[in-house]
């Protein structure tokens, strides 16, 4: 989240709200001819259509006791936030604001502004809070590698001795602004084993692994803050470049965090990734501003928010404030930009997610900065959303975009935000959290119409006054969905089946278990050759007319006694030369089909027999 | 106001507080939970929005010029980008102030200012500035808004500093974000505007 707006109304100041709005609109007063063309009016015709039987429609508001919508899934619990990390007072507090996730082994992570959380996922559908941990710094993005956490601290009031009280002088020694790590072996005594200071503090950070190097683990430091004095930290400087080349704007942050020792962890590289192939110019890319007549203003591209990477095919998606990047991470200590996009719509580039396949990515759009309601039936479904690029040789192309597809509240903060993917055979689907808009299940399996799968929802924090909340993060990990509630908790699902989605398609993405999910560094899914995988496939082929209607009883019949262990790997290979066949025969041009699926399955077919 | 009731949060589980790096952590006392809460606002934060309110009502008066007298499209957008951002971050000065039962200024504070009943926050356009804006027109009028509102968004850079170079100022959440905010988004503008001057 970014430019969060300033809220935390209390009882007393509830009541004021309403003296305010006034105080607003008479300031407002003096300056009509320009009122008169604000495009924030409610009355403003709706942009898109939708369903309007869409149960997210005029949900009840309430705290812990909203209204709620779900399709496609099934909610297994809801864990309220614990105690000294909310105010009770209000759910608007952006002390105590819940942040990003993280999995390792049995614990999930959870950050919050005030430290973090350690929960027990022994049974992963019920989170028990082990341990909460107090160090203020904020955001407090958390990920994990072993026995290793990872925090980010950006605030001025951030100590090193994770200490409540703030500092009070501008310049101290006593302030942490960076990446904090902590072991947390002993869980009944984490340890902050080092602190790692940086100009810009870190707003996010991204965990990197160098598949060739397996004594080091790498961050990438993405600060997006004010620039510390230089009285403060050494070599910090704010200018701009063409007066201050050693300005901590236009960079990242690389540190080497030894596993051995991680306390010598160290900042190793600050790479100039916006640079100028030619010019050498460290300011390379998009300078600010809108790209013609009524298109999106776009903030300048002089910091990432945030970094993706995806070790097993070399590359990252940087979603770096005025642009979306690409960068070559086969060096990790050398990230090395080798494509970039700009969108019209965009107004701040604010994550990115790849599909498994890494031949597409998503890139959200935090328009407004994640405080204000941009999912009104008032505002365009371009802006605020997702654009889904295709990659081909290391080329970002545009697809096609996806937003939430029903309008929220004028008191819901609302905009596209953190997802992952879930790893269902052969489709490309994201669970991506929309702040108060909920959740939403995403299908980009093809860019130009991504469609929504499932979806749960809320109704507003409060009808009368936006009160930031709503997911920060929603992630999938080991056939569950957790949901990161900035001002309510954690919630976890579970898939249902519906006609855009089979029970064999969430049996295969159930199947999948990892023991490290950090979201910022995905995982390559390779699913094994077995029957609901297999199955998966087929629902999709009938479900798409990819596969001719006499084959589908042959191969669920096969299926099925593959499942019981009486088909031969003959009988198995028989079946899958058969669609073979067919799938040559389509490539062919003399019938239509699924030619690519139907290989697949027949691959699977044939593994499934050994 | 429908504020919405407390939830029951989980209770009883450990808290611990780790130490600068190499440190034991140390069990934290339940005792010190409201204390979590209790980082305070100081003088200098109350200065910089009872200040802010009226330099951004300043740019109001400014931008309200801008429909009848700019040139072009482009103009009247950049001019009802910044009315809508200041008018925001208006209210939300207001909010702040009105929470801590602090005093909020006059929404005629910043026109007090000019005719010296009160100080000019750094950046503001005096009288004699702010008429001379007045009575322009056309392309002559952008070149003068556009010197005028760098030199005050300049000033409110300067206010975003005096305020973290003051003794206990900026350690809320919430003056944090909003202090870095108007310092990114004023830097960015600034550097729009400049690049609008050049290219005239």
């Amino acid at each position: 989240m970014i430019l969060e707006q300033i809220s935390g109304f209390t009882h007393r100041g509830a009541a004021l709200a309403m003296v305010l709005v006034m105080t607003a609109s008479l300031i407002g007063g003096f300056s009509e001819a320009a009122a008169q063309i604000a495009p924030d009016s409610v009355e403003a015709e709706p942009l898109f259509t939708w369903d309007p039987n869409d149960p997210r429609l005029e949900l009840g508001a309430g705290w812990m006791d909203a209204e709620s919508a779900i399709r496609g899934l099934e909610q297994v619990s809801e864990i309220p936030r614990p105690d000294g990390f909310f105010n009770p007072a209000t759910p608007d507090d952006g002390r105590f604001s819940n942040t990003d996730l993280a999995f390792e082994g049995q614990y999930l992570y959870q950050g919050n502004y005030n430290g973090f959380q350690i929960y027990d996922l022994e049974d992963q559908n019920t989170p028990m809070l082990a341990l909460s941990v107090v160090c203020p710094g904020g955001q407090g993005d958390v990920s994990v590698y072993g026995d290793l956490v990872f925090m980010s601290a950006q605030e001025t009031r951030g100590r090193l001795d994770c200490g409540i009280e703030g500092v009070t002088d501008s310049i101290s020694a006593e302030r942490m602004r960076g990446v904090r790590i902590f072991d947390v072996s002993d869980l009944s005594n984490p340890m902050q084993v080092a602190a790692i200071q940086s100009c810009r503090g870190s707003h996010t950070h991204t965990l990197v692994i160098d598949p060739d190097d397996s004594e080091n683990v790498y961050v990438y430091i993405q600060g997006t803050s004010s620039v510390r004095p230089t009285e403060e930290l050494p070599g910090c400087s704010g200018g701009e470049p063409d007066e201050d080349p050693n300005t901590a704007l236009f960079r990242i942050e690389v540190v080497r965090v030894p596993l051995n020792a991680p306390e010598n962890a160290e900042i190793i590289n600050m790479p100039r990734i916006f640079a100028d192939a030619e010019t050498g110019n460290i300011a390379g890319l998009w300078a600010g501003g809108d790209h013609g007549a009524g298109t999106q203003d776009t903030r300048r591209t002089h910091q990432c928010h945030d970094i993706t990477v995806y070790p097993e095919i070399g590359l990252a998606a940087g979603a770096c404030s005025g642009n979306g990047i690409l960068l070559d991470i086969s060096d990790v200590v050398n990230p090395r930009r080798i494509d970039e996009v700009l969108d019209p719509n965009f107004a701040y580039w604010h994550s990115a997610t790849f599909n498994n396949g890494g031949t597409k990515v998503v890139f959200t759009d935090e328009w407004g900065g994640g405080g204000q309601a941009r999912c009104r039936a008032s505002d365009p479904p371009t802006w605020g959303a997702n654009a889904i690029f295709t990659i081909e040789d290391g080329e970002m192309t545009l697809g096609g975009y996806y937003k939430l597809p029903v309008p929220q509240t004028e008191t819901e903060n609302c905009v596209a935000h953190n997802g992952s993917i879930i790893p269902v055979p052969g489709r490309d689907l994201m669970v991506q959290a929309w702040y108060q808009g909920g959740l939403s299940i995403m299908d980009f399996t093809d860019p130009a119409n991504a469609f929504e799968v499932a979806f749960f929802d809320r109704g507003p924090l409060s009808a009368e006054a936006l009160f930031t909340g709503g997911y920060w993060s929603t992630y999938w990990h080991n056939g569950r969905i957790y949901g990161a509630e900035i001002s309510r908790g954690i919630d976890v699902f579970r898939l249902t089946p519906t006609e855009h989605l089979s029970q064999a398609e969430i049996d295969a993405a159930e199947l999948i278990q990892i023991d490290q999910f950090n979201a910022q560094m995905q995982p390559l899914t390779v699913w094994p050759a077995v029957v609901p995988v297999a199955r998966a496939y087929l629902d999709q082929l009938v479900r798409g007319n990819g596969i001719l209607n006499d084959r589908v009883p042959d191969v669920a019949n096969i299926l099925d006694r593959a499942e019981r262990g009486t088909a031969t790997a003959t009988q198995l290979a028989q079946v899958a030369a058969q669609l073979d066949q067919d799938a040559t025969a389509i490539r062919a041009g003399t019938r239509g089909g699924d030619a690519e699926r139907l290989s697949t399955l027949a691959e699977v077919l044939r593994n499934l027999g050994g | 106001m429908g504020t919405p009731s407390a939830p029951a949060g989980i209770t009883g589980t450990r808290i611990i507080q780790p130490g600068a790096p190499g440190e034991m952590a140390q069990a934290f006392d339940t005792a010190e939970l409201d204390a979590i809460g209790g980082l305070e606002y100081s003088e200098a934060d109350v200065r910089f929005m009872r200040g802010m309110i009226p330099h951004h009502g300043q740019a109001l008066d400014m931008t309200a010029m801008v429909p009848a007298r700019a040139t072009t499209d482009g103009f009247r957008g950049l001019a009802l980008r910044m009315q809508i951002s200041q008018r925001d971050e208006i209210r939300l000065m207001e909010r702040w102030l009105a929470e801590r039962e602090e005093e909020i200024p006059a929404t005629n504070a910043h026109r007090m200012m000019m005719t010296g009943d009160m100080a000019l926050m750094p950046g503001m356009l005096n009288a004699e500035q702010m008429e001379q804006l007045t009575s322009a027109t056309g392309r002559e009028f952008e070149r003068l808004f556009l010197e005028f509102m760098i030199m005050h968004h300049e000033g409110a850079l300067t206010m975003v500093q005096t305020l973290f170079n003051s003794s206990g100022a900026g350690q809320e959440s919430l003056i944090f974000k909003f202090a870095s905010d108007v310092d990114a988004d004023q830097t960015i503008e600034i550097l729009r505007m400049r690049r609008m001057l050049e290219e005239r």
